[in-house]
């Protein structure tokens, strides 16, 4: 019997509010455990919430950019439960009337473009951290409570880890790009939860799912989803049922582990939130914020390709991020030469990140540097080949690509006079190569340049060394 | 007269011609303290000295101003679930018996920039679950009145303050009517206001959509001042009202004469002690005297009132009470294994058995599988009550009540029937639950001497006709000079 993985997602993103969703306290990742509390966020007995206005307007944004339908009355409920990391011992957020419902997103899977409905997503408080590591037992940092989260759930509507991948770095682009969200997965900013069933190929009905908690990676994502699939294939071929449950991914191990059943499930005790009143959004709201809607990854991309001529490849690759869009905008915008541009973008800037271990977003060039590397390039100033050389000192150093081409001597040689006297000088002492060409072999034109790029230390522009060459050969031939 | 059994408006007169000084009408006061309140246990804590400091401050700044507002200078108390910086707050409960809150509640910070003089927390049921103040977890407040009788409750200590002159006026609060049941059961004034008009930041929570802090007074126009300084919006406070203030002094003194007010055999059910209806009848002939229009109205689902009541406020509560968990502050059980155990243990032995109780009630109320049968069906019931008060009050501006189906009880007569316990709000409930606002007046005594009470209610933010109403009534009689013997019988 044939299977087939059917998946759908929950994605947890912390929204880029400066401020927490019920306090005043900053959201900023990495302070000092405890330091950015109140008694807010801090549940101490007797304070109250009061909702962060920029939260509906990201949630709300995130909404539009998902092609969702923002409800007009939404409402916070509490979900109770006892844990350390939750001062209150529940969590404001949303369960009968979510903000936004029913949205979609395409992805394009091997050249199909495939639709991922969107269920619903919610607003709701992120809880705290856990220390386990300290001498004193365990510790609780609360910097984290009350950060703002949007829960996008999706419809089951995936079919195997590439898709769900493929959809996850969409909807990190889409709102990477609405400016809602930084998406740091290292940061926790965005997480994924799987819910997977497997089912007999063609079959209609679905399997009994799993739950697959908290994955901070693509890498685990898609390694949780192969994982699981087998898992329960294996399952059903002894003959077993799934069990309906929540799991836990290890990383590390690259293995899931049963957290909870569904028995052992927690009831939550859903309940309105008496201490905030409905959320109201009027018409104009929401079509004020469609309107300052930035233009999202598939509006851009078909744009590059219009607009600067680029292949869909180029335009896909340099839309695929925010950061690297903005970094080709604001490059193309000194310098009209798109594709050489996206060539440098796309061949030579990516393997200098990795070896310096930075993402795009802390590149260490400004696009006016690269333009004026592009420029000494295209003038022939400097070979191509010197300047991924420069290029590697303008990351290392930051210093500006002219700068570094006088300082090494990299520009090229191309005053014919003092080149014409150096390629007399080596085609006098080659008889033999001008001989050979003579007799009509081609061969010998690339060791006389051989010679020249030698005798210039490389300096000699390649171009210009061949036309005097020829030159000299013929006249010595003639 | 001492200065202590004085008003606040009294008082006020008095500072303005200097004829008293803050610190002796805070001594005065402080003397009181002295002599009665170990019989009468209303405060939990007191801050005698600070007080007494702040009262030559007061002063100070006094002595080069004319100016003076309504309760510059005037000691109070607070119920113990108002957060005060710096002093304890316990609910009074052994669950939060050392906590001390870093902020204060909104309605303290408006009354400290009045210039008011914090006498002391007072005493009260735990987290406000009770009817009668014996639910504390530190002492039983008595009634002035009787001292083997309770006050009545949840603010009990705060009514007690009020009625045996240990403070001007106090603070309470009312989720389902705790401040205007003691009252009643005291003979003072309480007012429970509008659902959102008093913030309600830094009061600890019992039931969110339905607490409302208010005063206790020793007659309607030091309500009408106090209210004056506690209501506003707040913006640290959701559920705040944003309207404009009003004065609810001005105005208060116009009469009756056409006020339609509403009577309606739903408040006058079994249960009704015959001497509160004989004072609620005298109370009709008053009001008629005085020239206003006495009309019928009728309820169709006030029945329901008192269930809906506890399934409501049990299930929030079970939801505001669960962060005290010993992880962060108050109370944690000494000994424990792993931290389920820690949750159990320090929840076990931190809380007093009707809090269990009512947490208990309103997981259940809460649970999958008995949401819709019980919480959803209270909502739905609130919104039918809410209904019913709107027709109601097409028929007449204000609503004349009973407070209580009977006068104060005897301690102990109670504790172990806690659905009788219940049964003595089911006047105020509904009053809660539809979010308008109510008050208490003294309208009698029973043939023991032990005060009865009325309660006139109105639609949402007629605060000030209630309090038009109330005052007519207690300008015509007498009642306001009648003082708990406390002390005086010797
Ligand atoms: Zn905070």
């Amino acid at each position: 019997m044939e299977y087939e993985i059917v998946i759908g997602m929950e994605i947890h993103v912390e929204l880029g509010t400066q401020t927490k969703i019920f306090c005043a306290c900053p959201t900023e990742f990495g302070a000092e455990e405890n330091t950015h509390t109140c008694p807010v966020c801090l549940g101490m007995p007797g304070v109250l919430p009061v909702l962060n206005e920029k939260v509906v307007e990201y949630a709300t944004r995130t909404g539009l950019a998902l092609n969702c339908e923002i409800a007009h009355y939404s409402k916070m409920d509490r979900k109770n439960y006892f844990y350390p990391d939750l001062p209150k011992a529940y969590q404001t957020s949303q369960f009968d009337l979510p903000i936004c419902t029913g949205g979609v997103v395409e992805i394009d899977v091997d050249g199909v473009t495939k639709e991922i409905g969107i269920t619903r997503i919610h607003i709701e408080e992120d809880a705290g951290k856990l220390l386990h590591e300290s001498s004193e037992g365990t510790l609780v940092d609360v910097n984290r409570c009350g950060v703002p989260l949007v829960e996008i759930v999706t419809e089951p509507d995936m079919r195997s880890a590439e898709e769900a991948k493929i959809f996850a770095e969409k909807v990190r682009n889409i709102l990477e790009y609405t400016g809602v969200s930084d998406c740091k997965m290292q940061e926790g900013s965005m997480r994924f939860d799987v819910n997977l069933s497997m089912r007999e190929k063609g079959s209609l009905v679905l399997g009994t799912r799993t739950e697959m908690k908290n994955l901070n990676s693509f890498r685990a994502l898609v390694r949780a989803v192969h994982y699981e699939s087998k898992r329960q294939i294996l399952e059903l071929k002894k003959g077993h049922r799934i069990i309906q449950e929540t799991r836990k991914w290890d990383d590390t191990k690259g293995t899931s582990s049963a957290l909870r059943s569904k028995e052992e499930a927690h009831d939550y005790r859903y309940f309105p939130e008496p201490d905030l009143v409905p959320i109201i959004i009027e018409e104009d709201y929401i079509a004020k914020i469609k309107a300052n809607l930035p233009e999202l990854p598939e509006a851009k991309k078909r744009r590059y390709i219009k607009e600067y001529k680029l292949p869909e490849y180029d335009a896909g690759v340099l839309t695929a991020t925010g950061i690297l869009a903005t970094f080709f905008e604001d490059a193309v915008a000194v310098y009209n030469e798109p594709k050489q541009i996206s060539n440098w973008l796309m061949v030579e800037i990516p393997p200098l990140l990795k070896e310096k271990e930075l993402a795009m977003e802390n590149i260490s060039i400004t696009p006016v540097q690269l333009v004026e590397l592009l420029k000494l390039v295209k003038n022939n100033t400097i070979s191509g080949t010197s300047g991924k050389e420069v290029l590697k000192v303008m990351f290392d150093t930051g210093k500006n690509p002219g700068d570094i081409v006088k300082e090494q001597g990299l520009a090229q040689m191309s005053d014919t006079v003092e080149l014409e006297a150096i390629i007399e000088k080596i085609v006098a002492a080659n008889p033999k190569s001008v001989e050979d060409i003579g007799s009509g072999s081609d061969k010998a034109y690339g060791f006389l340049t051989g010679q020249v790029m030698k005798a210039t230390k490389g300096q000699a522009n390649p171009q210009v060394a061949n036309e005097i060459i020829r030159a000299v050969v013929a006249k010595h031939l003639g | 007269m001492e200065l202590n059994q004085k008003t606040i408006h009294e008082i006020n007169d008095l500072l303005k011609k200097k004829e008293v000084t803050v610190t002796e009408v805070t001594q005065s006061v402080i003397n009181r303290i002295d002599g009665v309140e170990g019989s009468t246990d209303a405060y939990l804590r007191l801050q005698s000295e600070e007080a007494l400091n702040l009262a030559r401050i007061v002063d100070e700044k006094l002595k080069a101003r004319k100016k003076i507002s309504p309760l510059e200078g005037i000691p109070y108390g607070l119920k113990d679930n108002l957060c005060t910086q710096g002093i304890l707050t316990t609910c009074a409960s052994k669950m939060l018996y050392n906590f001390n809150p870093p902020y204060n509640a909104h309605v303290y910070n408006l009354l400290i920039e009045e210039g008011g003089i914090l006498l002391g927390k007072t005493n009260m049921d735990e987290f406000a679950m009770g009817s009668s103040t014996e639910n504390s977890a530190y002492k039983v407040t008595k009634n002035p009145w009787d001292l083997n009788k309770v006050p009545g409750g949840s603010s009990g200590g705060s009514a007690v303050a009020v009625a045996s002159d240990t403070a001007f006026f106090t603070l309470g609060s009312d989720t389902g009517g705790s401040i205007r049941q003691p009252a009643s059961f005291c003979g003072v004034v309480g007012m429970k206001p509008t659902y959102g008009l008093v913030s309600r930041y830094g009061l600890v929570a019992f039931a969110s959509s339905l607490d409302q802090i208010g005063p206790f007074t020793k007659d309607v126009e030091d309500c009408a001042l106090v209210l004056n300084a506690i209501v506003g919006h707040d913006e640290k406070d959701s559920t705040s009202l944003n309207i404009e203030k009003k004065d609810y002094t001005k105005n208060l003194k116009q009469g009756v004469k056409g006020l339609k007010i509403g009577v309606a055999q739903a408040f006058f059910g079994e249960g009704l002690q015959p001497e509160v209806r004989k004072s609620l009848e005298d109370a009709i002939a008053v009001y008629k005297a005085m020239g206003a229009e006495i009309v019928d109205v009728s309820f169709q689902y006030l029945d329901y009132a008192l269930s809906a009541y506890y399934l409501i406020s049990s299930a929030e509560a079970s939801s505001n009470l669960a962060r005290y968990d010993g992880i962060r502050y108050g109370f944690r059980a000494e000994e424990y294994d792993g931290l389920v155990d820690l949750y159990r243990k320090t929840r076990s032995q931190g809380f007093g058995e009707e809090v269990k109780r009512r947490i208990m009630l309103g997981t259940h109320a809460l649970s999958s599988g008995y949401y819709d049968a019980y919480y959803k069906k209270a909502m739905q019931v609130r919104t039918l009550i809410k209904d019913d008060f709107d027709q109601v009050f097409k028929g007449c501006d204000v609503l004349l009540t009973p407070t209580s189906p009977t006068t104060a009880f005897g301690i102990g007569e109670k504790t172990n029937n806690p659905l009788e316990m219940y049964l003595t709000d089911i006047y105020t409930v509904p009053v809660n639950i539809a979010g308008i606002p109510g008050i208490s007046i003294p309208c009698g005594l029973d043939q023991v001497g032990m005060p009865i009470g009325m309660q006139l209610l109105g639609p949402v933010l007629s605060e000030k006709t209630i309090l038009k109403a109330a005052w007519a009534f207690e300008n015509e009689t007498n009642y306001k000079n009648l003082k708990a013997p406390l002390g005086r019988e010797v």
